[in-house]
């Protein structure tokens, strides 16, 4: 009897890694973003419909556990966004968070992430604290950063001759971030900078700023901010007669999904840039139409770097053969990243992903074939230049 | 150029007019709380609902019966004061004999049960409404572009805070209202019908926030959000003028405009707090507001 017990116990023990693989028998993800404010076109609800297509590319289970998805509004505050993190991970067993747009948020929920011994992967957040200063073992950041589009637009415009420059700037750590980056890009071209204003998230009215724009008589105008906030002050300044006057307007962060709310008319001619479009080949352009049937619109580079994340983070498991975070972590930073958002993508020792990124310019009304067709593809900028070198992100995990 | 404090004196010039478009919601919108407060005296916290159904009545009116802004700057408030009179008669006028609380409690669930009908069916992100074609375009001031749209809502906002204005304090209708809220029982026993008057001024409340909502329909996305983002600013322009006085938030609307546009010049960080700076020193230092006449 005793022997027979022994060998139960033993068989038992052996038998334990294999049930041990997948923590709670399943895989967790969480998609945590703006759902109702001024970014809810920027990533929203459909963040979560790309992350679902993820799983259901990737066959709906990993190592045999099935894999779940959950969602919340953070509604754009740090605090809020702390707290469904720490109740997904305490309480629901969440493995992992992904989406995080606002930098603020990011940041917070990648600090508490990293405490808990949790995997973030961010895409809709766009500061480069993320893999800097603030970097994290366990955070990665996907489909675009504050340094990629100062690279992109703001290279651009300095080339066509937009050698001064004026900011409107979000008072938040994101507007900070890219306007500093752009002012450090502008004046490294040769270029200067004539003044900047902050102003509040989610602002519905930009008159004043836009008149202190028009008054510095800079050429440029940068609008470092987001979502409805630059959908609303590129409307304005039509208003106001800005681009009349000869003054250029720089989106600097502005997507597929904005050009669409704000109407082809106001946006025709601006350049942007993206780390995806959705026509540029016959890959992308399957996922969009997938995706287009599912959400009723085409993905943006924050849908499609979801679907990315996703599908990495469970190759990464697969790969690992647990979804033990060190083991994934690990995964995550070798394997190369080749799916209908990245080819041959690369991550960075920081948590970087480092892949091509698009210089973009929005058509003419009377060139667009059919709906959501809006970007002319004019330059396709290297991963190595957009993104900062690892090794000088200041990333205190970056051993040289 | 001439300097102000480091200012061009011509871009003050332009912030002082932009602070002035601002302050004409404001004043359009304290003028309909002072109006309901000072004669029903209810703190109407549905007034921010009612200025987002204005614009979605307007915008509505458009895309479902084709009809164009001019109408729709009618028809809209009619249709928002009918709502308030049906609001009034069936449910808020029960809470007249209680404390002033109730009537606040009461408007603010409404308010909540109103925006949160209307995110359920339009979402947040909000629509756009254009301006009506006679007034697209903009003149050159010399010192500033001027979106014609924008002249011409201080000009309809002044217009209708002057003939408010105008009806409560110099009319016979006015004289009738303001008396009844001094002394309902005399006022009834000359055979003048109280309970009608209080409807109709909760009415005209509601119709005076639609109108501001049409207004600002164009200039703004129209979003089932719009009102609650004003309607607190809304609150400290009315305590600031002194509650219920008419002309003090017709005033005060205005110069918190005009306070906040300048604020936006020299410390544009602090553009979003700095009317409720000035509410909390007007209450220290007049706390029945700036034209307040009982302290």
């Amino acid at each position: 009897m005793r022997k027979l017990l022994l060998s139960a116990a033993s068989v038992g023990v052996m038998a334990a890694p294999a049930v041990a693989e997948i923590s709670d028998g399943k895989v967790k993800i969480g998609i945590l973003n703006d759902q109702s404010g001024v970014y809810s076109d920027f990533g929203g609800k459909n963040s979560y419909e790309a992350a679902l297509m993820a799983v259901e590319d990737f066959g709906g289970t990993v190592l045999d556990a099935p894999i779940e998805v959950v969602t919340a509004d953070h509604q754009n505050k740090a605090d809020i966004a702390s707290n469904i993190a720490r109740q997904w991970y305490d309480t629901e067993q969440v493995d992992s968070i992904m989406e995080l747009t606002t930098s603020s948020v990011a940041l917070a929920v990648q600090a508490l992430s990293t405490e808990k011994q949790k995997i973030t992967m961010t895409t809709g957040a766009a500061t480069t604290e993320l893999t800097g200063a603030q970097c994290s073992p366990y955070g990665f950041h996907w489909a675009y950063d504050t340094h990629a589009l100062a690279v992109g637009t703001g290279g651009a415009l300095v080339q066509e001759g937009g050698d001064s420059w004026f900011f409107l700037t979000a008072d938040y750590a994101f507007g900070y971030s890219l306007e500093e980056q752009t002012s450090s890009f502008v004046t490294e071209k040769g270029g200067t900078i004539t003044g900047s204003v902050r102003h509040p998230l989610a602002t519905t009215d930009f008159s004043s700023f836009l008149l202190q724009a028009q008054a510095s008589g800079a050429k440029v105008i940068g609008l470092a901010n987001a979502g409805a906030d630059t959908q609303n002050a590129i409307k304005q300044a039509a208003e106001f007669g800005i681009t009349q006057g000869g003054q250029k307007l720089a989106a600097l962060l502005f997507t597929l999904a904005d050009v669409h709310g704000l109407g082809a008319e106001a946006a025709q001619g601006l350049n942007l840039t993206e780390s995806f479009y959705w026509k540029r080949d016959a890959q992308s352009e399957e996922f969009g139409r997938r995706f287009m049937e599912r959400t009723g619109s085409m993905p943006n580079m924050i849908h499609a770097g979801t679907y990315s994340t996703v599908m990495s983070y469970l190759k990464a498991i697969e790969a690992a053969g647990t979804d033990e975070t060190e083991a994934v972590a690990a995964k995550l930073h070798e394997l190369p990243v080749n799916d209908v958002f990245a080819q041959d993508g690369k991550v960075g020792a920081n948590g970087r992903l480092i892949k091509d990124v698009y210089l973009m310019e929005v058509k003419a009304p009377a060139d667009i074939t059919e709906e959501w067709d809006y970007y002319n593809v004019l330059a396709t900028i290297p991963g190595d230049e957009a993104y900062l070198d690892p090794a000088e992100s200041g990333c205190p995990l970056v051993t040289q | 150029m001439t300097m102000i404090f480091g200012i061009p004196v011509q871009a003050l010039m332009g912030q002082l007019l932009v602070g002035l478009i601002n302050g004409s919601f404001y004043a359009l919108l304290s003028l309909g709380l002072a109006v309901i407060f000072g004669l029903l005296r209810v703190i109407n916290f549905a007034h921010g609902a009612q200025y987002m159904m204005g614009a979605f009545a307007a915008l509505l009116l458009l895309t479902v019966g084709g009809v164009n802004y001019w109408l729709a700057l009618i028809l809209a408030p009619v249709i928002v004061g009918l709502f308030g009179a049906v609001v009034e008669r069936t449910m808020l006028s029960r809470l007249y004999k209680l404390d002033h609380l109730y009537g606040l409690l009461f408007t603010f669930g409404l308010a909540l049960a109103i925006e949160g009908t209307f995110r359920y069916f339009y979402g947040a992100s909000g629509m756009p409404y254009a301006a009506p074609a006679a007034l697209t375009g903009a003149v050159n001031l010399g010192f500033m572009f001027l979106p014609i749209y924008r002249g011409w809502v201080v000009v309809a906002s002044l217009i209708v805070c002057l003939a408010v204005w105008f009806m409560i304090e110099k009319t016979k209708l006015g004289a009738y209202l303001r008396a009844a809220t001094e002394n309902p029982t005399l006022v009834q026993s000359f055979g003048i019908n109280v309970p009608l008057l209080l409807t109709l001024t909760y009415a005209l409340g509601a119709g005076l926030a639609a109108f501001a909502g049409v207004l600002a329909a164009p200039v703004y996305q129209v979003s089932p959000l719009m009102g609650s983002n004003l309607i607190i600013i809304v609150f400290a322009v009315v305590v600031v003028g002194g509650m219920g006085s008419i002309l003090g938030a017709i005033i005060t609307g205005y110069m918190l405009g005009v306070v906040e546009g300048l604020t936006k010049v020299f410390y544009p960080e602090a553009s979003n707090i700095v009317i409720f700076v000035i509410m909390a020193i007007v209450l220290i230092l007049r706390p029945a507001g700036l034209f307040g006449k009982d302290a």
